[in-house]
């Protein structure tokens, strides 16, 4: 438990950077529902599954597919030492390295740029090939939208994956039933993406995305499966701060001085999650 | 593979498609990380024997091109040598955003091979000819693009562009058959053009296949008294801008001949590169009047499209 209490802490960690760093853009905006809806996710990734992500050998590989979703991703990376408190300020900020999607940078922890949806899994399916081919042991986590699977290249790789037996490689579907401009629903129902995900030949395993157990122990017992993994993870977009929870306004927004203080002020107060 | 008067022969009959195939089964003796990926054309692209005979280098992702690109990508950022191949409009049209953001904007390197570009499947319709992958291609920064003359150039520059730092799209033109441009061997480097004929009256530029129609046209006019310069423009893009513009002076006129459409392509780079130059003189720009003809034969559609020696001609005439 005492593992689950430190990435807890960190999500929580997480979720202040990850407003506090959006507050700073002030009026260039930022994609602040997704990124808070794959908070914990990303906590659990970064503080427990993946390993050596700062090092050179064996180093399992990330992509956030859901590109806009980067402050969580920036935000996890300052919090494990790859980007400085500085350079974090700089988020969307004139010729920073943080742009409001994640452009390639090797020296700070982002291995590909995202952004345009439905590309990711595609490079995650090379990079997994590629741990077989060259005898490399190191796991590969592609994150995705559940918007971004209205993508037809995304099932362009979902079919391919099982047919490489790529057991070392992790979908993650951030399933917080919300795109752009309405709901999954009203825009382009998904459907049963498990149904759907298993037919194409995927072991998928259904958790509560913001349970850090339950995410955890996922993670755990996933290694026994032979497949490629599918962790459809259900989510509320805009989660930690009441005002920003379910409510899509918050797709990609300005964050007051004032909102912002008032999530810090509810997320301080909060208990866990 | 060895470079003699037998081989080139051998090379131009199976044509530059079955040839690109060929090399690969030699490029895998010397680069033991090559990957080649396919999207169910491994026939098609002369790959049959290397898919037997080096299965662990050989990805099929079937008829699914956006996630080729993106897979080769992801196989690249691990350093391995990969090319992909499919029919050209597949290859350069269909996943265009996939080579932009993988190859352009993040620069990882492969080498694409874009099969029966231009007009050759002029049978199956426009579906299957390919003129806008060189315009299309040519708006993404950091890719080359290589349109070989013939058999003997493609396994020239199918190398080459293993051993380059940027991703390579190579487009290649022609049938089996494939005239030879090429009679020995030479010097091939990814960017610097080839003269193929020097003459002062009449610069032709072109590239692919249909630089032997500019051979035959200089022959003719030859007979008329009008000399001409003949550039082989294999990479259209970075583009022998040196070479143009030292040949570009004092011309009754330049031409540039492609089997593409001539909005984008050849023509376009060239009018770019001698617009910076007052000097030099009026250019005709021949090819694929942007639109698309009814389908047939490869030989009907270079003469529909103007693109024969006798057409040409009339077309040099007219604007001299």
């Amino acid at each position: 438990m005492e593992r689950v209490d430190e990435i807890k802490k960190f999500s929580k960690d997480l979720r202040k950077k990850i407003l506090h760093t959006a507050f700073l853009a002030g009026s260039a905006s930022a994609h602040i529902g997704g990124a808070l809806s794959i908070a914990d996710l990303i906590s659990v990734l970064f503080k427990y599954q993946i390993k050596n992500f700062t090092k050179k050998k064996n180093r399992d590989r990330f992509i956030l597919s859901k590109g806009h979703a980067c402050l969580a991703y920036y935000c996890a990376l300052n919090l494990i030492g790859s980007i400085s408190d500085k350079e974090l300020e700089t988020f969307e900020k004139d010729n920073s390295n943080l742009a409001g999607h994640p452009v390639k940078n090797r020296d700070i922890g982002i291995d590909f740029s995202n952004g345009s949806l439905g590309m990711g899994l595609s490079i995650g399916i090379g990079l997994s090939i590629a741990s077989r081919k060259k005898n490399d042991d190191y796991n590969v986590y592609v994150v995705l939208g559940d918007g971004e699977c209205n993508e037809g290249s995304v099932w362009e790789a979902a079919m391919s994956a099982p047919k490489f037996q790529l057991k070392n490689l992790y979908a993650i579907i951030d399933k917080n039933n919300f795109q752009q401009t309405g709901s999954n629903k009203e825009i382009m129902d998904l459907g049963n993406l498990s149904a759907k995900w298993k037919s194409f030949g995927w072991e998928v395993l259904e958790i509560d995305g913001h349970d850090i157990f339950k995410i955890k122990s996922c993670f755990d017992k996933s290694n026994s499966f032979d497949k490629p993994k599918l962790i459809l993870a259900n989510t509320i977009k805009g989660k930690g701060f009441s005002l920003t929870e379910n409510n899509n306004e918050w797709h990609h927004a300005i964050l007051t001085e004032k909102k912002y203080n008032d999530a810090i002020r509810e997320i301080e107060t909060k208990d866990g999650n | 593979m060895e470079i003699n008067e037998k081989n080139i022969k051998l090379w131009s009959s199976i044509g530059p498609r079955a040839t690109f195939g060929l090399s690969m089964l030699d490029l895998i003796k010397k680069y033991n990380d090559l990957m080649i990926l396919t999207c169910d054309v491994s026939t098609s692209a002369g790959l049959d024997r290397f898919r037997k005979q080096y299965p662990d280098n050989y990805l099929d992702l079937g008829i699914a091109e956006q996630n080729l690109i993106g897979v080769a990508a992801g196989l690249a950022s691990e350093k391995f040598k990969v090319v992909t191949t499919t029919f050209a409009p597949f290859q350069a049209i269909r996943c265009c955003e996939q080579i932009k953001v993988n190859l352009g904007y993040m620069k990882e390197k492969i080498t694409m091979v874009g099969l029966a570009s231009g007009l050759v499947l002029g049978n199956l319709g426009f579906t299957h000819c390919c003129i806008e992958d060189v315009g299309i291609l040519r708006s993404i920064p950091n890719l080359k693009i290589i349109s070989p003359s013939d058999s003997l150039e493609t396994i020239k520059a199918v190398e080459a562009s293993l051993n380059d730092q940027s991703s390579c799209y190579i487009r290649l033109t022609g049938g089996s058959n494939n005239p030879i441009i090429n009679k020995k061997d030479y010097d091939f480097k990814i960017g610097k053009s080839i003269l193929l004929n020097e003459g002062k009256d009449i610069l032709i530029i072109s590239a692919g296949s249909i630089l032997n129609e500019c051979i035959e046209v200089a022959e003719i006019l030859k007979n008329e008294n009008l000399s001409s310069t003949i550039i082989n423009m294999h990479t259209i893009k970075p583009l022998d801008e040196e070479a143009i513009i030292k040949h570009a002076k004092n011309k009754k006129l330049i031409v540039t001949i492609e089997e593409h459409n001539i909005i984008g392509g050849l023509g376009s780079a060239v009018a770019e590169t001698i617009s910076k130059d007052s000097k030099t003189s009026k250019l005709l720009r021949l090819g694929v009047q942007d639109n698309y003809s009814k389908s047939g034969s490869y030989k009907y559609l270079k003469k529909i499209n103007r693109l024969v020696p006798e057409k040409i001609i009339e077309d040099i005439k007219k604007n001299l």
